[in-house]
């Protein structure tokens, strides 16, 4: 059923995550680094990589009767769903496991986020890490339904729930031209899956950095790692669901994944310096009443085309 | 084949293992991890029938489920948060006896069933099958089942909320803006903010004499003239 997968995919998947990951998180310190008027902006590239070093030999901060197991299960549980996600994503022709429901299963992992944030927050027995667990979770509930219905509209446009088959159906147009509805609702919900950029509110400023307030160490490392990692699967799966995967002239398949995800990534990374902060509470009523009946006539519009 | 029996029995010695350590942590948090844990065994035991689609639709339905009961612990505990350690069995005896005797029942059912012979291949597409049932000759139940849930669904937010549309938008539904406890707009803060959370039912007098401005007239929307408060601009 399955094709064989070729081996170098099952390396090269974590590299390519890795440094899409650590692309993000350099550009989003130079970005800082210029709204805040450092000096020589572009010194700051190096901030990710000095932040890892000063993180792993950092010792860790302990809270008064924490949970332990349950803070480091949602820590891991932040990098795994993020990698898991990933894994039905096409590198170039094709994913590391192509998966015949690859849409269900890259939406099933990225929920484990839900899990992860309110573990995370749980865990360290402190108010504002409790705090930003549950509005992460108050969030989720907004986005997740719009973000759903833009996923099924574009497995609609294919008639298959195969990542592949939608990347094939792309040939002629890309999702994205005539599905736009469909894929500003996928890009508002990747960045707040990823608690990103205006949607941070779960590690916001104003409740002590909500969620990984009390992480200290390598639990904050992995946790930084897991976030950005998100933030990558999130903007790579725009690529081949909504602008045509590897399809384009002259530039091998490989490529062209490549440079897309990278355009992505870099609008919302720059989108987190641009826009306002956006309260959950206030995005729940906009999701809802808003962005859900946006996408379903959109999907109608779709099943109406495909039909 | 050998691999997937291996990987069967794991999965239903971890869905046991983890079914019953939701009796025995004294955590609420642990418990709703447990029973997540002991359920996405099982959705992973779908994959091993090639039921990719329903496996992992188990694993994304009960993840979402079990973080919305987080949701409603702090809704309806009694300790809220739920952060101090508490029992999580009650009745004890009693609970231990109709356990086992349903279990026994089911287990008995198990085994005396005179289960069918397979009669038939599985479908090259199972999930478009799937689909195709779900459309065609299962639908009457499908629909059903849709609309007690989402009867379900709307009678808990009913009961779970202590503020409707009549609190937010005025008793005649005409205000332009929701009064809403945390007041602001969609993105920025202004001073308008503190006239919302003055509004909130909280406010002494406020319960009483909720919306003076809503009636008919050039003011009636406006939140940010009412005379009764003392915000100006």
């Amino acid at each position: 059923m399955h094709e064989v997968t070729p081996a170098w995919a099952l390396i090269a998947f974590p590299i390519v995550l890795a440094a899409l990951a650590l692309l993000a998180a350099t550009f989003d310190s130079v970005l800082t680094a210029v709204a805040t008027g450092r000096p020589a902006p572009l010194k700051a590239m190096s901030d990710p990589l000095r932040e890892v070093a000063r993180l792993v030999v950092q010792q860790r901060r302990r809270t008064f009767m924490p949970d332990i197991l349950l803070m480091r299960i949602g820590i891991f549980t932040l990098v795994v769903a993020a990698v898991l996600a990933g894994v039905v994503l096409p590198l170039g022709d094709r994913p590391v496991a192509d998966l015949s429901v690859g849409i269900v299963w890259f939406n099933a992992m990225e929920v484990c986020v839900w899990g992860s944030l309110w573990l995370t927050g749980w865990g360290p027995n402190s108010v504002y890490p409790l705090t930003g667990g549950y509005r992460f979770l108050a969030q989720g509930l907004a986005y997740e339904l719009p973000h759903m219905f833009a996923l099924i509209t574009a497995a609609l446009g294919a008639g298959s729930l195969r990542i592949g088959d939608v990347v094939g159906a792309q040939r002629g147009l890309w999702f994205a031209v005539w599905m736009p509805v469909a894929f500003a609702v996928y890009l508002i919900s990747a960045v707040a899956m990823a608690f990103w950029g205006p949607m941070n509110q779960a590690v916001g400023s104003d409740i002590a950095g909500g969620v990984r307030a009390e992480l200290s160490g390598p639990d904050r490392l992995i946790f930084q790692a897991g976030r950005y990692a998100l933030l990558a699967v999130a903007a790579a799966a725009a690529v081949p669901l909504f602008l045509g995967g590897g399809v384009g002239p002259v530039l091998p398949a490989w490529l062209w994944t490549a440079l897309k995800t990278i355009a992505v990534l870099a609008v919302l990374v720059w989108a987190k310096h641009r826009l306002p902060a956006i309260r959950m509470d206030r995005f729940m009523e906009v999701s809802w009443m808003v962005l859900i009946p946006a996408t379903l006539l959109q999907m109608l519009i779709v099943g109406i085309v495909v039909l | 084949m050998t691999l997937q029996v291996i990987a069967f029995w794991a999965l239903a010695v971890a869905s046991v293992a983890s079914g019953m350590a939701v009796f025995i942590v004294d955590s609420m948090a642990r418990a709703t991890f447990a029973l997540l844990a002991s359920l996405l065994s099982v959705g992973l035991a779908f994959l091993l029938i090639d039921l990719e689609y329903l496996g992992v639709l188990v694993i994304l339905m009960m993840v979402m489920e079990m973080l919305i009961m987080a949701v409603f612990m702090i809704m309806y505990m009694m300790n809220p948060a739920g952060l101090m350690p508490m029992k999580m069995v009650h009745n004890d005896r009693a609970a231990m006896v109709i356990a086992a005797g349903v279990f026994v029942l089911l287990a008995l059912g198990a085994f005396v069933t005179p289960w069918p012979r397979r009669r038939g291949r599985p479908p090259a597409d199972v999930t478009g099958a799937l689909g195709l049932s779900i459309m065609g000759p299962k639908m009457l139940v499908m629909m059903v089942i849709g609309v007690a849930i989402l009867a379900t669904m709307i009678s808990t937010v009913v009961l779970a909320t202590h503020r409707g549309r009549y609190d937010r938008y005025g008793d005649a539904l005409e205000a332009r803006r929701p009064v809403d406890p945390g007041g602001g707009r969609l993105a920025v803060r202004d001073d308008r903010d503190r006239h919302g959370e003055d509004r909130y039912g909280d406010h002494p007098g406020g319960a009483q004499q909720p919306h003076p401005d809503h009636g008919p007239g050039p003011s009636s929307p406006g939140h940010g003239h009412d005379p009764s408060h003392g915000h100006g601009h």
